[in-house]
């Protein structure tokens, strides 16, 4: 190993301990770490008030900080020491020991309508499944089911927020921002969805 | 124009990058500059206390055009503090020495030793010209003063360290 990599290598683990210091510290105002899921490692961000942001990685890391830093605050770090009651909830619910996320969500990303249709689609309970004419209707227009589903798709918290609980009034699935399959694992593991050979014992 | 309203989220207008971009792009040449300056023992508080003073300002800067510069300004100055602290110290100079490691480009510990012995400001240039890279102008602005007097410390620097050296 060569003296600048060692000296890189040092920076680094200085690196990691300020951003621990700043936390406790509460100098971060957005903290973000990686979370393994069945469906793919995932990018979990909070602020003081709750979970603000979740991505699958179909997006880019750097845009959704960046986002975040345009959108929250500037001071996002990686401490995923704020994110260990998330992790563990989220890790309960793929186990299917959880029903409900208790984590606080802060909607800071969206507002109007779409905040108001995060917020009905938050009250959608585990298992159930709601339409985009009725999400609609609880976010005060009862019309707007396409516009509803723009809101849904653009949910910066999906699974927390459980826009994939949200179908077309006809039985079709509708569209999920990780995509179609994901939206179907989440609705089979909550056993919501009859799919042969998953999600058969915890309905 | 500017509003009158009060803008709590000026990085939108400022554009600032999240802050761990930062961190990542510019942690390495911090460090090493820290190292050079005050030794690797003392460099790693130093890093801290630049990291936590910037993370703290952040929000409130105008300007991202030059933040590896803006960096380097609170680096110099959290050495510079080390520097005095030390040297209030009872026996500084049994103790300064061990601390002090010789960066990874200058081989010759006679070299190193000689660059140690100059002044703080020269030091400073010197170490942020050759071991860090950075330009004059960003130099001069770590150092509070113009980029022409930069390129006077670094100057004055080698005068010495030829004197000293040979």
């Amino acid at each position: 190993m060569t003296e600048d990599t060692r000296l890189e290598d040092a920076a680094g683990a200085a690196g990691v301990r300020f951003a621990e210091r700043a936390r406790r510290d509460g100098l971060v105002d957005v903290a973000y770490a990686s979370v393994d899921s069945p469906i793919g490692p995932l990018l979990l961000a909070a602020t003081a008030r709750g979970v603000v942001r979740l991505a699958y990685p179909d997006e880019r890391t750097d845009a959704v900080l960046e986002h975040l830093a345009a959108g929250v605050s500037p001071r996002v770090l990686e401490a995923p020491g704020a994110l260990d009651e998330a992790r563990r909830e989220l890790d309960e619910y793929f186990d299917g020991r959880r029903r409900r996320f208790d984590v606080g969500i802060d909607l800071a990303l969206v507002q109007g309508f779409t905040r108001r249709v995060l917020r009905a689609t938050s009250r959608i309970p585990f298992g159930a499944v709601s339409t985009y004419r009725d999400v609609a209707g609880r976010a005060g227009s009862p019309r707007a089911s396409r516009a509803a589903g723009n809101a849904l798709g653009a949910n910066p918290i999906p699974i927390v927020v459980p826009c994939h609980r949200v179908v077309h009034s006809g039985g079709g699935l509708g569209g999920y921002t990780g995509g179609l399959e994901r939206k179907r694992f989440l609705l089979a593991l909550e056993g919501a969805l009859r799919r042969p050979g998953a999600g058969g014992g915890s309905a | 124009m500017t509003s009158r309203i009060g803008r709590p989220r000026r990085s939108i207008t400022v554009g600032l990058p999240p802050f761990q971009h930062l961190l990542d792009a510019h942690r390495a040449d911090v460090y090493r500059f820290l190292v050079a300056l005050v030794g690797r023992l003392v460099a790693e508080d130093c890093f801290q206390e630049t990291f936590l003073s910037a993370l703290r300002a952040y929000p409130r800067l105008q300007d991202a055009a030059n933040l590896r510069g803006w960096l380097m300004t609170i680096a110099h100055r959290k050495a510079l503090d080390a520097l005095r602290r030390a040297s209030r110290r009872p026996v500084p100079v049994a103790e300064l020495p061990d601390g002090i490691a010789p960066p990874p480009s200058l081989p010759d510990p006679s070299v190193w030793g000689a660059v140690r012995g100059l002044p703080p400001k020269q030091r400073a240039a010197v170490v942020m010209r050759y071991e860090v890279g950075l330009p004059y102008r960003d130099i001069g602005r770590a150092l509070g003063s113009s980029e022409a007097a930069a390129r006077q410390n670094v100057r004055e620097a080698f005068k010495r360290l030829r004197e000293v050296l040979t």
